[in-house]
């Protein structure tokens, strides 16, 4: 895909909204555009972590390995949101599978490239950090929310 | 905004006691949670309820709950609560069969504000067995689709099969132009869905800020936070509705068992605009 179009992309998807032309310019060296079938694995509990994907359409449900059961699905991340940062934690595993419930577009960030523009540029990436951070601020709030099993004690109808 | 209906009181005039009315069917929605079908008495002849209503039933010799009624409201001749079994009431309710008697007065306390949606859009939000107060408002909406916008359901539960309506939701999505988004907090592989709590559903649609106005129902905590993303959006609070529960008693604003603060939820609520109950929310213990 050309350069540009990668840009134009770039610049729609929501986790971006704001970097600057400069930052852009910056990330779009580490970027190419990827596909998934519904039923494909995007990432692998254990296996390198090297990738950061930025969701353009489908879902991705995340799920446990469960030893001796199926494995537990956690959580969805759809259009618009991202998936993964261990690409940015030390040593860069996942923690994860990663399946496509539907067929998936997204962009992936090639980790080690963006771990290097990150060093390179630090206001680059602070930047990055701050808007990764956004996201799991919001992700961590929501896991607290699940684990509360909000739904399992109310009684019967009024109010809930 | 506080309408109460009228009709469904004792034939007597005693507002506690319950009239004997017939369970013409009990269909289980998932393990725990079933709709009950009554059929009104002829005492009961022109009973009306308005969404967001409720009734008291009385399983004799156990006691009462408070229970939404979740049917639509121009539907004459039957009535549907759906109730959660978590106890003692209703767990003697889940043992009940076609045929069976039991008692209901009502309905009681305020209704979803439905003619100020006219012409914007309407999103939704619920959570576990709080969609079912809300049915009755997506039957209203639907009686007159044209009338209002985008109708948005944002609705959370914690398993898929633990989801209300479901067959219902695929038909208001596919049949009736509503944007429907159902998310659970765990899933299974067979599940295609969303699985996250249901405030991580806005994520994935877009609100006029100044014309839409939003209903929220489900477990106080999801409130809040549904609040919070309601406000990131914009919407003022005066366009939020919000249904409350507390333990009911009396139903008529006597007993005080449903207080919040300086209301009775059995009289003024539990429908709720946002500024009433918005400083309350946030207090301890209350």
């Amino acid at each position: 895909m050309e350069k540009e179009n990668l840009v134009d992309i770039l610049q729609q998807h929501p986790f971006l909204l704001g970097l600057s032309d400069e930052h852009m310019q910056t990330l779009v060296g580490c970027a190419s555009n990827v596909r998934f079938n519904e039923g494909a694995y995007v990432i692998r509990e254990g296996e390198l972590a090297n990738s950061f994907y930025l969701i353009r359409t489908g879902r991705v449900a995340l799920e446990m390995d469960m030893p001796g059961r199926a494995g537990l699905r956690i959580q969805t991340t759809g259009a618009g949101e991202i998936l993964g940062w261990s690409w940015l934690i030390s040593p860069y595993r996942w923690h994860f599978n990663g399946i496509a419930v539907a067929d998936t577009r997204a962009i992936a960030l090639d980790g080690e490239c963006l771990r290097r523009k990150c060093e390179e540029d630090p206001v680059f990436g602070y930047d990055l950090l701050k808007r990764l951070a956004q996201v799991m601020e919001r992700r961590l709030e929501a896991t607290r929310l699940q684990l509360l099993d909000l739904y399992g004690t109310t009684a019967s109808g009024v109010g809930a | 905004m506080r309408q109460m209906s009228q009709v469904a009181r004792s034939s007597a005039g005693d507002p506690m006691t319950p009239h004997p009315v017939m369970i013409r069917r009990i269909i289980w929605e998932n393990d725990d949670t079933f709709t009950l079908t009554i059929d009104p008495s002829d005492e009961m002849e022109g009973y009306q309820f308005l969404p967001g209503q409720f009734n008291m039933v009385y399983v004799y010799g156990i006691g009462e709950a408070a229970i939404s009624i979740s049917s639509n409201p121009s539907r004459t001749g039957t009535l549907d609560h759906t109730i959660h079994r978590v106890g003692t009431v209703t767990t003697a309710l889940a043992q009940k069969k076609r045929g069976d008697m039991i008692g209901l007065r009502g309905p009681y306390g305020s209704s979803w504000p439905i003619d100020i949606a006219r012409g914007k859009d309407v999103c939704i939000v619920s959570g576990g067995i709080g969609l079912a107060p809300l049915r009755p408002v997506i039957y209203t909406l639907l009686a007159e689709r044209a009338a209002y916008g985008r109708i948005i359901v944002l609705y959370g539960g914690r398993s898929p099969l633990d989801l209300l309506y479901r067959v219902e939701l695929e038909k208001w999505a596919n049949e009736h132009n509503i944007e429907v988004l159902v998310t659970v907090d765990r899933g299974d592989s067979s599940w295609k869905g969303h699985i996250g709590v249901v405030t991580a559903l806005f994520s994935y649609i877009k609100l006029d800020a100044r014309a839409t106005v939003a209903y929220v129902c489900g477990p106080e905590i999801m409130m809040k936070y549904t609040l919070n993303e309601l406000d990131r959006r914009g919407l003022a609070p005066d366009q939020v509705y919000l249904s409350m529960e507390r333990n009911m008693k009396c139903a008529i604003g006597i007993c005080g068992h449903c207080q919040f603060g300086p209301t009775f939820i059995c009289k003024e609520g539990p429908v709720y605009p946002l500024p009433r109950v918005r400083a309350l929310l946030d207090r301890k213990e209350l």
